[in-house]
Protein backbone atom coordinates (compact mmCIF):
# COMPACT_ATOMS: atom_id res chain seq x y z
CA UNK A 1 0.00 0.00 0.00
CA UNK A 2 1.14 3.47 -0.82
CA UNK A 3 1.35 6.54 1.40
CA UNK A 4 2.07 10.18 0.75
CA UNK A 5 3.94 11.89 3.55
CA UNK A 6 4.04 15.68 3.60
CA UNK A 7 6.45 17.35 5.96
CA UNK A 8 5.27 20.62 7.50
CA UNK A 9 7.60 22.61 9.68
CA UNK A 10 8.56 25.81 11.29
CA UNK A 11 12.26 26.11 10.55
CA UNK A 12 14.67 27.98 12.82
CA UNK A 13 16.41 30.86 11.04
CA UNK A 14 19.39 30.01 8.91
CA UNK A 15 20.17 27.11 6.60
CA UNK A 16 19.72 23.52 7.80
CA UNK A 17 22.89 22.06 9.34
CA UNK A 18 25.06 19.96 7.03
CA UNK A 19 24.78 17.03 9.48
CA UNK A 20 21.01 17.08 9.05
CA UNK A 21 21.27 16.99 5.28
CA UNK A 22 23.74 14.08 5.49
CA UNK A 23 21.49 12.19 7.91
CA UNK A 24 18.43 12.78 5.73
CA UNK A 25 20.34 11.49 2.73
CA UNK A 26 21.53 8.40 4.59
CA UNK A 27 17.99 7.63 5.73
CA UNK A 28 16.73 8.19 2.18
CA UNK A 29 19.27 5.74 0.81
CA UNK A 30 18.28 3.23 3.49
CA UNK A 31 14.57 3.53 2.68
CA UNK A 32 15.22 3.42 -1.07
CA UNK A 33 17.40 0.34 -0.77
CA UNK A 34 14.82 -1.29 1.46
CA UNK A 35 12.49 -0.89 -1.51
CA UNK A 36 9.93 1.29 0.27
CA UNK A 37 10.73 4.88 -0.76
CA UNK A 38 9.32 5.48 -4.25
CA UNK A 39 9.60 9.20 -4.69
CA UNK A 40 10.73 12.20 -2.74
CA UNK A 41 11.06 15.93 -3.36
CA UNK A 42 11.65 19.20 -1.61
CA UNK A 43 9.04 21.96 -1.70
CA UNK A 44 9.90 25.64 -2.06
CA UNK A 45 8.45 28.15 0.43
CA UNK A 46 4.82 29.03 -0.22
CA UNK A 47 5.98 32.42 -1.59
CA UNK A 48 6.82 30.49 -4.76
CA UNK A 49 3.39 28.86 -4.94
CA UNK A 50 -0.23 29.80 -5.40
CA UNK A 51 -3.69 28.62 -4.49
CA UNK A 52 -6.61 28.34 -6.90
CA UNK A 53 -9.88 28.41 -4.99
CA UNK A 54 -13.41 27.72 -6.14
CA UNK A 55 -16.04 29.01 -3.78
CA UNK A 56 -19.62 30.02 -4.42
CA UNK A 57 -19.05 29.47 -8.12
CA UNK A 58 -16.16 31.94 -8.23
CA UNK A 59 -12.58 31.12 -9.14
CA UNK A 60 -10.00 32.95 -7.12
CA UNK A 61 -6.22 32.74 -7.54
CA UNK A 62 -4.17 33.64 -4.49
CA UNK A 63 -0.40 33.92 -4.75
CA UNK A 64 1.78 32.87 -1.84
CA UNK A 65 3.17 33.35 0.71
CA UNK A 66 0.40 32.06 2.92
CA UNK A 67 -0.01 32.86 6.57
CA UNK A 68 0.13 29.26 7.87
CA UNK A 69 2.38 28.81 10.89
CA UNK A 70 4.08 25.85 9.21
CA UNK A 71 5.36 25.68 5.66
CA UNK A 72 5.26 22.52 3.57
CA UNK A 73 8.88 21.44 3.28
CA UNK A 74 8.93 18.19 1.36
CA UNK A 75 6.95 15.19 0.25
CA UNK A 76 7.74 11.51 0.06
CA UNK A 77 5.90 8.52 -1.37
CA UNK A 78 6.33 5.19 0.39
CA UNK A 79 5.11 1.73 -0.52
CA UNK A 80 4.89 -0.41 2.59
CA UNK A 81 2.92 -3.32 4.01
CA UNK A 82 1.06 -1.45 6.70
CA UNK A 83 0.35 2.00 8.09
CA UNK A 84 2.54 1.14 11.06
CA UNK A 85 5.52 0.76 8.74
CA UNK A 86 5.13 4.19 7.18
CA UNK A 87 4.66 5.64 10.67
CA UNK A 88 7.98 4.05 11.66
CA UNK A 89 9.80 5.50 8.62
CA UNK A 90 8.28 8.93 9.21
CA UNK A 91 9.28 8.75 12.88
CA UNK A 92 12.85 7.97 11.90
CA UNK A 93 12.76 10.99 9.60
CA UNK A 94 11.54 13.22 12.42
CA UNK A 95 14.17 11.87 14.84
CA UNK A 96 16.88 12.78 12.35
CA UNK A 97 15.61 16.38 12.54
CA UNK A 98 15.39 16.35 16.33
CA UNK A 99 18.94 15.05 16.64
CA UNK A 100 20.49 17.43 14.11
CA UNK A 101 18.63 20.73 14.21
CA UNK A 102 17.84 22.10 17.71
CA UNK A 103 14.68 24.18 17.80
CA UNK A 104 13.18 22.55 14.72
CA UNK A 105 9.48 21.70 15.02
CA UNK A 106 7.21 20.08 12.52
CA UNK A 107 4.80 17.32 11.58
CA UNK A 108 4.77 14.56 9.02
CA UNK A 109 1.25 14.24 7.69
CA UNK A 110 0.66 10.71 6.43
CA UNK A 111 -2.06 10.10 3.85
CA UNK A 112 -2.94 6.78 2.33
CA UNK A 113 -3.16 6.68 -1.45
CA UNK A 114 -6.04 4.49 -2.58
CA UNK A 115 -4.79 1.27 -4.12
CA UNK A 116 -6.16 -1.95 -5.58
CA UNK A 117 -6.42 -3.31 -2.01
CA UNK A 118 -9.10 -0.71 -1.28
CA UNK A 119 -11.30 -1.94 -4.11
CA UNK A 120 -11.45 -5.67 -3.57
CA UNK A 121 -13.59 -7.20 -6.29
CA UNK A 122 -17.04 -8.31 -5.16
CA UNK A 123 -17.18 -12.06 -5.03
CA UNK B 1 -13.61 -2.98 28.82
CA UNK B 2 -10.28 -4.03 27.41
CA UNK B 3 -10.25 -1.45 24.62
CA UNK B 4 -10.46 1.49 27.03
CA UNK B 5 -8.03 0.10 29.59
CA UNK B 6 -4.99 2.42 29.29
CA UNK B 7 -2.48 -0.30 30.22
CA UNK B 8 -3.94 -2.52 27.59
CA UNK B 9 -3.78 0.26 25.00
CA UNK B 10 -0.12 0.98 25.84
CA UNK B 11 0.69 -2.69 25.70
CA UNK B 12 -0.95 -2.97 22.29
CA UNK B 13 0.84 0.11 20.94
CA UNK B 14 4.19 -1.27 22.06
CA UNK B 15 3.45 -4.67 20.58
CA UNK B 16 2.59 -3.03 17.26
CA UNK B 17 5.76 -0.95 17.37
CA UNK B 18 7.93 -3.98 18.13
CA UNK B 19 6.37 -6.02 15.36
CA UNK B 20 6.64 -3.18 12.85
CA UNK B 21 10.31 -2.47 13.53
CA UNK B 22 10.87 -6.19 13.54
CA UNK B 23 9.29 -6.56 10.11
CA UNK B 24 11.41 -3.78 8.69
CA UNK B 25 14.64 -5.03 10.23
CA UNK B 26 14.18 -8.83 10.12
CA UNK B 27 16.04 -9.51 6.84
CA UNK B 28 19.08 -7.53 7.99
CA UNK B 29 19.08 -9.16 11.41
CA UNK B 30 18.67 -12.68 10.02
CA UNK B 31 21.40 -11.97 7.46
CA UNK B 32 23.82 -10.68 10.09
CA UNK B 33 23.10 -13.64 12.37
CA UNK B 34 23.59 -16.10 9.52
CA UNK B 35 27.08 -14.74 9.00
CA UNK B 36 27.84 -15.42 12.67
CA UNK B 37 26.22 -18.83 13.16
CA UNK B 38 26.40 -20.04 9.52
CA UNK B 39 22.94 -21.58 9.53
CA UNK B 40 19.80 -19.78 8.33
CA UNK B 41 17.48 -21.90 10.43
CA UNK B 42 19.40 -21.18 13.62
CA UNK B 43 19.76 -17.52 12.64
CA UNK B 44 16.03 -17.19 12.22
CA UNK B 45 15.41 -18.81 15.61
CA UNK B 46 17.86 -16.44 17.28
CA UNK B 47 16.21 -13.53 15.53
CA UNK B 48 12.81 -14.67 16.77
CA UNK B 49 14.25 -14.89 20.30
CA UNK B 50 15.28 -11.26 19.94
CA UNK B 51 11.75 -10.32 18.99
CA UNK B 52 10.51 -12.07 22.13
CA UNK B 53 13.05 -10.17 24.26
CA UNK B 54 11.85 -6.88 22.77
CA UNK B 55 8.22 -7.81 23.42
CA UNK B 56 9.13 -8.54 27.05
CA UNK B 57 11.32 -5.50 27.71
CA UNK B 58 9.89 -2.63 25.67
CA UNK B 59 6.50 -2.37 27.41
CA UNK B 60 8.24 -1.93 30.78
CA UNK B 61 11.26 0.15 29.75
CA UNK B 62 9.73 2.00 26.84
CA UNK B 63 10.56 1.72 23.16
CA UNK B 64 14.24 2.48 22.61
CA UNK B 65 15.03 5.60 20.67
CA UNK B 66 16.70 3.61 17.93
CA UNK B 67 14.69 0.39 17.89
CA UNK B 68 16.32 -1.03 14.75
CA UNK B 69 19.91 -0.89 16.04
CA UNK B 70 18.69 -2.11 19.45
CA UNK B 71 17.24 -5.25 17.88
CA UNK B 72 20.37 -5.78 15.80
CA UNK B 73 22.74 -5.37 18.77
CA UNK B 74 20.66 -7.66 20.99
CA UNK B 75 20.46 -10.29 18.29
CA UNK B 76 24.22 -10.17 17.66
CA UNK B 77 24.97 -10.57 21.36
CA UNK B 78 22.85 -13.67 21.53
CA UNK B 79 24.50 -15.13 18.45
CA UNK B 80 27.97 -14.40 19.75
CA UNK B 81 27.10 -15.98 23.12
CA UNK B 82 25.96 -19.05 21.28
CA UNK B 83 29.17 -19.23 19.26
CA UNK B 84 31.25 -18.78 22.45
CA UNK B 85 29.37 -21.62 24.12
CA UNK B 86 30.00 -23.76 21.07
CA UNK B 87 33.71 -22.92 21.14
CA UNK B 88 33.91 -23.82 24.82
CA UNK B 89 32.05 -27.03 24.11
CA UNK B 90 34.49 -27.86 21.34
CA UNK B 91 37.40 -27.10 23.67
CA UNK B 92 35.93 -29.41 26.27
CA UNK B 93 35.59 -32.09 23.65
CA UNK B 94 39.22 -31.52 22.69
CA UNK B 95 40.31 -31.88 26.31
CA UNK B 96 38.54 -35.18 26.36
CA UNK B 97 40.70 -36.20 23.42
CA UNK B 98 38.09 -36.01 20.74
CA UNK B 99 38.51 -34.60 17.23
CA UNK B 100 37.72 -30.95 16.72
CA UNK B 101 35.00 -30.49 14.23
CA UNK B 102 35.15 -26.75 14.18
CA UNK B 103 38.42 -24.91 14.53
CA UNK B 104 38.02 -22.44 17.40
CA UNK B 105 40.10 -19.78 15.59
CA UNK B 106 37.63 -19.64 12.76
CA UNK B 107 34.83 -19.12 15.26
CA UNK B 108 36.83 -16.36 16.89
CA UNK B 109 37.17 -14.81 13.45
CA UNK B 110 33.43 -15.05 13.08
CA UNK B 111 32.97 -13.18 16.35
CA UNK B 112 35.45 -10.49 15.33
CA UNK B 113 33.89 -10.22 11.93
CA UNK B 114 30.43 -9.99 13.46
CA UNK B 115 31.40 -6.75 15.13
CA UNK B 116 32.17 -5.17 11.75
CA UNK B 117 29.40 -3.60 9.77
CA UNK B 118 28.44 -5.41 6.63
CA UNK B 119 24.71 -5.19 6.64
CA UNK B 120 24.12 -4.71 2.91
CA UNK B 121 26.53 -7.46 1.99
CA UNK B 122 24.88 -9.85 4.42
CA UNK B 123 21.41 -9.24 3.01
CA UNK B 124 22.75 -9.87 -0.49
CA UNK B 125 24.31 -13.14 0.66
CA UNK B 126 21.03 -14.08 2.32
CA UNK B 127 19.21 -13.58 -0.99
CA UNK B 128 21.70 -15.82 -2.76
CA UNK B 129 21.45 -18.52 -0.12
CA UNK B 130 17.62 -18.45 -0.10
CA UNK B 131 17.63 -18.85 -3.91
CA UNK B 132 20.37 -21.49 -3.96
CA UNK B 133 20.11 -24.10 -6.75
CA UNK B 134 20.26 -27.00 -4.24
CA UNK B 135 16.70 -26.06 -3.33
CA UNK B 136 13.67 -26.84 -5.47
CA UNK B 137 12.02 -23.74 -6.93
CA UNK B 138 9.11 -23.82 -4.48
CA UNK B 139 11.57 -24.07 -1.59
CA UNK B 140 13.47 -21.06 -2.91
CA UNK B 141 10.29 -19.04 -3.24
CA UNK B 142 8.99 -19.90 0.22
CA UNK B 143 12.34 -19.28 1.90
CA UNK B 144 12.82 -15.93 0.12
CA UNK B 145 9.39 -14.73 1.20
CA UNK B 146 10.04 -15.95 4.71
CA UNK B 147 13.58 -14.67 5.31
CA UNK B 148 13.61 -11.55 3.13
CA UNK B 149 9.96 -10.67 2.88
CA UNK B 150 9.26 -11.41 6.53
CA UNK B 151 6.04 -13.18 5.55
CA UNK B 152 4.58 -15.63 8.01
CA UNK B 153 4.00 -19.26 7.09
CA UNK B 154 0.25 -18.53 6.89
CA UNK B 155 0.80 -15.59 4.54
CA UNK B 156 2.98 -17.70 2.26
CA UNK B 157 0.38 -20.47 2.29
CA UNK B 158 -2.36 -17.99 1.39
CA UNK B 159 -0.26 -16.45 -1.39
CA UNK B 160 0.28 -19.80 -3.08
CA UNK B 161 -3.06 -21.35 -2.17
CA UNK B 162 -1.46 -24.19 -0.30
CA UNK B 163 -2.10 -25.59 3.16
CA UNK B 164 -0.29 -23.95 6.08
CA UNK B 165 1.40 -27.24 6.83
CA UNK B 166 2.65 -27.52 3.24
CA UNK B 167 4.12 -24.03 3.36
CA UNK B 168 5.70 -24.80 6.72
CA UNK B 169 7.21 -28.03 5.42
CA UNK B 170 8.68 -26.26 2.39
CA UNK B 171 10.42 -23.75 4.63
CA UNK B 172 11.69 -26.32 7.10
CA UNK B 173 12.90 -28.61 4.35
CA UNK B 174 14.67 -25.76 2.58
CA UNK B 175 16.50 -24.74 5.75
CA UNK B 176 17.48 -28.34 6.45
CA UNK B 177 18.75 -28.84 2.92
CA UNK B 178 20.94 -25.75 3.15
CA UNK B 179 22.37 -27.01 6.45
CA UNK B 180 22.78 -30.61 5.29
CA UNK B 181 24.52 -29.62 2.07
CA UNK B 182 26.65 -27.15 4.01
CA UNK B 183 25.86 -24.37 1.59
CA UNK B 184 28.31 -21.62 2.48
CA UNK B 185 27.00 -18.17 3.38
CA UNK B 186 28.90 -16.32 0.69
CA UNK B 187 28.46 -14.61 -2.61
CA UNK B 188 28.98 -16.88 -5.61
CA UNK B 189 32.44 -16.63 -7.23
CA UNK B 190 32.49 -14.26 -10.23
CA UNK B 191 32.40 -17.16 -12.69
CA UNK B 192 29.16 -18.49 -11.20
CA UNK B 193 27.53 -15.14 -10.60
CA UNK B 194 25.43 -14.86 -13.79
CA UNK B 195 23.93 -18.32 -13.34
CA UNK B 196 23.25 -17.88 -9.63
CA UNK B 197 21.92 -14.38 -10.13
CA UNK B 198 19.48 -15.61 -12.73
CA UNK B 199 18.09 -18.04 -10.14
CA UNK B 200 17.54 -15.09 -7.76
CA UNK B 201 15.86 -13.02 -10.47
CA UNK B 202 13.65 -15.94 -11.48
CA UNK B 203 12.43 -16.42 -7.92
CA UNK B 204 11.53 -12.74 -7.53
CA UNK B 205 9.79 -12.66 -10.91
CA UNK B 206 7.94 -15.84 -10.09
CA UNK B 207 6.58 -14.21 -6.94
CA UNK B 208 5.57 -11.18 -8.98
CA UNK B 209 3.84 -13.28 -11.60
CA UNK B 210 1.96 -15.29 -9.03
CA UNK B 211 0.48 -11.97 -7.93
CA UNK B 212 0.08 -10.55 -11.43
CA UNK B 213 -1.82 -13.43 -12.95
CA UNK B 214 -2.49 -16.10 -10.44
CA UNK B 215 -2.23 -19.54 -12.01
CA UNK B 216 -5.15 -20.75 -9.92
CA UNK B 217 -7.85 -19.58 -7.61
CA UNK B 218 -10.73 -17.14 -7.60
CA UNK B 219 -8.81 -13.86 -7.82
CA UNK B 220 -7.16 -12.97 -11.05
CA UNK B 221 -4.50 -10.96 -9.26
CA UNK B 222 -2.98 -10.74 -5.83
CA UNK B 223 -1.50 -7.23 -5.80
CA UNK B 224 0.16 -7.62 -2.40
CA UNK B 225 2.34 -10.37 -3.85
CA UNK B 226 3.32 -8.05 -6.71
CA UNK B 227 4.20 -5.38 -4.17
CA UNK B 228 6.30 -7.85 -2.21
CA UNK B 229 8.20 -8.92 -5.34
CA UNK B 230 8.74 -5.29 -6.28
CA UNK B 231 10.10 -4.55 -2.83
CA UNK B 232 12.48 -7.52 -3.07
CA UNK B 233 13.54 -6.42 -6.56
CA UNK B 234 14.18 -2.86 -5.44
CA UNK B 235 16.11 -4.20 -2.44
CA UNK B 236 18.26 -6.29 -4.78
CA UNK B 237 18.76 -3.32 -7.11
CA UNK B 238 19.96 -1.28 -4.15
CA UNK B 239 22.52 -3.99 -3.38
CA UNK B 240 23.59 -4.63 -6.99
CA UNK B 241 23.14 -1.27 -8.71
CA UNK B 242 25.47 -2.10 -11.60
CA UNK B 243 23.91 -5.39 -12.74
CA UNK B 244 21.81 -4.54 -15.76
CA UNK B 245 19.60 -7.63 -15.44
CA UNK B 246 18.69 -6.71 -11.86
CA UNK B 247 17.73 -3.21 -12.97
CA UNK B 248 15.93 -4.75 -15.96
CA UNK B 249 13.85 -6.98 -13.70
CA UNK B 250 12.88 -4.04 -11.50
CA UNK B 251 12.00 -1.98 -14.58
CA UNK B 252 9.88 -4.82 -15.93
CA UNK B 253 8.00 -5.23 -12.65
CA UNK B 254 7.46 -1.48 -12.18
CA UNK B 255 6.04 -1.20 -15.71
CA UNK B 256 3.83 -4.25 -15.40
CA UNK B 257 2.64 -3.18 -11.96
CA UNK B 258 1.73 0.24 -13.38
CA UNK B 259 -1.16 -1.53 -15.16
CA UNK B 260 -2.51 -3.33 -12.09
CA UNK B 261 -5.30 -0.82 -11.47
CA UNK B 262 -6.48 -1.05 -15.07
CA UNK B 263 -6.35 -4.81 -15.45
CA UNK B 264 -9.48 -5.61 -13.53
CA UNK B 265 -13.07 -4.50 -13.98
CA UNK B 266 -15.43 -3.58 -11.15
CA UNK B 267 -16.59 -7.20 -10.84
CA UNK B 268 -13.04 -8.56 -10.74
CA UNK B 269 -13.08 -9.54 -14.40
CA UNK B 270 -9.79 -9.32 -16.31
CA UNK B 271 -9.27 -6.47 -18.77
CA UNK B 272 -6.61 -7.26 -21.35
CA UNK B 273 -3.90 -4.84 -22.44
CA UNK B 274 -5.65 -3.64 -25.59
CA UNK B 275 -8.86 -2.77 -23.73
CA UNK B 276 -7.33 -1.08 -20.70
CA UNK B 277 -8.07 2.53 -19.80
CA UNK B 278 -4.52 3.85 -19.99
CA UNK B 279 -5.52 6.83 -17.89
CA UNK B 280 -5.63 4.39 -14.99
CA UNK B 281 -2.04 3.29 -15.44
CA UNK B 282 0.11 4.37 -12.55
CA UNK B 283 2.24 7.32 -13.71
CA UNK B 284 4.69 7.09 -10.83
CA UNK B 285 5.47 3.45 -11.55
CA UNK B 286 5.76 4.16 -15.28
CA UNK B 287 8.20 6.97 -14.57
CA UNK B 288 10.24 4.74 -12.28
CA UNK B 289 10.10 1.89 -14.80
CA UNK B 290 11.20 4.00 -17.74
CA UNK B 291 14.01 5.50 -15.64
CA UNK B 292 15.16 1.99 -14.75
CA UNK B 293 15.06 0.93 -18.42
CA UNK B 294 17.28 3.91 -19.24
CA UNK B 295 19.64 3.03 -16.38
CA UNK B 296 19.90 -0.58 -17.56
CA UNK B 297 20.79 0.68 -21.04
CA UNK B 298 23.44 2.96 -19.52
CA UNK B 299 25.01 0.06 -17.65
CA UNK B 300 25.19 -1.80 -20.97
CA UNK B 301 27.04 -5.09 -21.22
CA UNK B 302 25.40 -8.25 -22.45
CA UNK B 303 21.66 -7.71 -22.87
CA UNK B 304 19.67 -10.26 -20.89
CA UNK B 305 16.08 -11.45 -20.96
CA UNK B 306 14.83 -9.09 -18.25
CA UNK B 307 16.26 -5.97 -19.86
CA UNK B 308 14.65 -7.05 -23.15
CA UNK B 309 11.28 -7.71 -21.55
CA UNK B 310 11.51 -4.36 -19.76
CA UNK B 311 12.18 -2.66 -23.12
CA UNK B 312 9.05 -4.35 -24.47
CA UNK B 313 7.00 -3.23 -21.47
CA UNK B 314 8.40 0.28 -21.99
CA UNK B 315 7.00 0.29 -25.56
CA UNK B 316 3.53 -0.33 -24.12
CA UNK B 317 4.02 2.25 -21.36
CA UNK B 318 5.03 4.96 -23.84
CA UNK B 319 2.08 4.33 -26.19
CA UNK B 320 -1.13 6.26 -25.73
CA UNK B 321 -3.18 3.46 -27.31
CA UNK B 322 -2.85 -0.03 -28.79
CA UNK B 323 -2.82 1.52 -32.27
CA UNK B 324 -0.03 3.94 -31.38
CA UNK B 325 2.15 1.17 -29.96
CA UNK B 326 5.49 0.66 -31.67
CA UNK B 327 4.68 -2.95 -32.66
CA UNK B 328 7.60 -3.33 -35.12
CA UNK B 329 10.00 -2.50 -32.27
CA UNK B 330 8.22 -4.99 -30.02
CA UNK B 331 8.54 -7.66 -32.71
CA UNK B 332 12.25 -6.90 -33.06
CA UNK B 333 12.74 -7.12 -29.29
CA UNK B 334 10.84 -10.42 -29.06
CA UNK B 335 12.94 -11.84 -31.91
CA UNK B 336 16.10 -11.07 -29.90
CA UNK B 337 14.47 -12.48 -26.77
CA UNK B 338 13.50 -15.73 -28.49
CA UNK B 339 17.06 -15.97 -29.83
CA UNK B 340 18.91 -15.44 -26.53
CA UNK B 341 16.33 -17.08 -24.26
CA UNK B 342 14.36 -19.56 -26.31
CA UNK B 343 11.03 -20.45 -24.76
CA UNK B 344 7.69 -21.37 -26.27
CA UNK B 345 5.98 -18.69 -24.16
CA UNK B 346 8.27 -15.99 -25.59
CA UNK B 347 7.54 -17.37 -29.07
CA UNK B 348 3.83 -17.11 -28.38
CA UNK B 349 4.27 -13.47 -27.36
CA UNK B 350 6.23 -12.94 -30.58
CA UNK B 351 3.25 -14.38 -32.47
CA UNK B 352 0.95 -11.85 -30.76
CA UNK B 353 3.29 -8.96 -31.63
CA UNK B 354 3.66 -10.14 -35.23
CA UNK B 355 -0.12 -10.35 -35.39
CA UNK B 356 -0.26 -6.67 -34.45
CA UNK B 357 2.66 -5.46 -36.58
CA UNK B 358 2.21 -7.57 -39.71
CA UNK B 359 -1.39 -8.72 -39.54
CA UNK B 360 -3.28 -11.64 -37.96
CA UNK B 361 -2.43 -14.11 -40.74
CA UNK B 362 1.31 -13.84 -40.08
CA UNK B 363 0.72 -14.07 -36.34
CA UNK B 364 -1.46 -17.14 -36.73
CA UNK B 365 1.19 -18.84 -38.83
CA UNK B 366 3.65 -18.52 -35.92
CA UNK B 367 1.07 -19.58 -33.34
CA UNK B 368 0.22 -22.66 -35.45
CA UNK B 369 3.90 -23.64 -35.56
CA UNK B 370 4.03 -23.50 -31.76
CA UNK B 371 0.79 -25.50 -31.53
CA UNK B 372 2.21 -28.13 -33.89
CA UNK B 373 5.34 -28.49 -31.71
CA UNK B 374 3.12 -29.57 -28.81
CA UNK B 375 5.27 -27.60 -26.36
CA UNK B 376 2.33 -25.60 -24.98
CA UNK B 377 -0.41 -28.23 -25.17
CA UNK B 378 -1.75 -27.45 -21.72
CA UNK B 379 -1.11 -23.72 -21.75
CA UNK B 380 -4.44 -21.84 -21.91
CA UNK B 381 -2.90 -18.74 -23.49
CA UNK B 382 -2.04 -20.65 -26.68
CA UNK B 383 -5.63 -21.37 -27.73
CA UNK B 384 -6.57 -17.89 -26.47
CA UNK B 385 -4.02 -16.24 -28.73
CA UNK B 386 -5.03 -18.43 -31.68
CA UNK B 387 -8.69 -17.62 -31.00
CA UNK B 388 -7.98 -13.90 -31.01
CA UNK B 389 -6.10 -14.08 -34.30
CA UNK B 390 -8.78 -16.31 -35.88
CA UNK B 391 -11.44 -13.83 -34.77
CA UNK B 392 -9.58 -10.99 -36.44
CA UNK B 393 -9.38 -13.09 -39.62
CA UNK B 394 -13.15 -13.53 -39.52
CA UNK B 395 -12.91 -17.27 -38.83
CA UNK B 396 -15.46 -16.99 -36.04
CA UNK B 397 -16.44 -20.62 -35.61
CA UNK B 398 -12.82 -21.71 -35.14
CA UNK B 399 -12.23 -18.75 -32.82
CA UNK B 400 -15.15 -19.79 -30.61
CA UNK B 401 -13.94 -23.33 -30.25
CA UNK B 402 -10.42 -22.13 -29.42
CA UNK B 403 -11.76 -19.81 -26.70
CA UNK B 404 -13.73 -22.77 -25.30
CA UNK B 405 -10.50 -24.78 -25.24
CA UNK B 406 -8.70 -21.97 -23.42
CA UNK B 407 -11.55 -21.85 -20.89
CA UNK B 408 -11.25 -25.58 -20.28
CA UNK B 409 -7.48 -25.34 -19.74
CA UNK B 410 -7.21 -22.41 -17.34
CA UNK B 411 -7.30 -23.01 -13.61
CA UNK B 412 -8.13 -19.38 -12.87
CA UNK B 413 -11.82 -18.71 -12.39
CA UNK B 414 -11.76 -15.11 -13.66
CA UNK B 415 -9.83 -16.01 -16.75
CA UNK B 416 -12.19 -18.89 -17.48
CA UNK B 417 -15.17 -16.53 -17.34
CA UNK B 418 -13.49 -14.19 -19.80
CA UNK B 419 -12.70 -16.99 -22.24
CA UNK B 420 -16.23 -18.38 -21.94
CA UNK B 421 -17.79 -15.01 -22.72
CA UNK B 422 -15.63 -14.70 -25.80
CA UNK B 423 -16.39 -18.27 -26.87
CA UNK B 424 -20.08 -17.43 -26.86
CA UNK B 425 -20.11 -14.18 -28.78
Amino acid sequence: MRYLVILKAQQPDGPPPAELMAAIEALGVEATNAGVLLDVGGLAPSAAGARVELSGGRLNVVDGPFAEAKEMISYAVYQVRSKDEVVEWASRFMKVHRDNWPGWEGDSVISKVFGPEDFAPQQ
Amino acid sequence: MAATDPDHAVQRAVTTAVETVWRIEAPRIIAALTRIVRDVGLAEELAQDTLVIALEQWPARGIPDDPGPWLMATAKHRAIDLVRRRVRYQEKLAEMGRELEIVPESEQDAIDEALDDHVGDDVLRLIFIACHPVLPTEGRTALTLRLLGGLSTEEIARAFLIADTTAGQRIVRAKRTLAAKRVPFELPPPGELPQRLSSVLEVIYLIFNEGYSATAGDDWMRPSLCEEALRLGRLLAGLMPTESEVIGLVALMELQASRLGAREGPGGEPILLGDQDRGRWDRLLIRRGLAAVARAAEIGGVVGPFVLQAEIAACHARARSTAETDWPRIVALYRVLVYIWPSPVAELNLAVAVGMAEGPAKGLQLADTIAASGALDNYPQLPAVRADLLERLGRDAEARSEFARAAALTRNTRERELFLIRSER
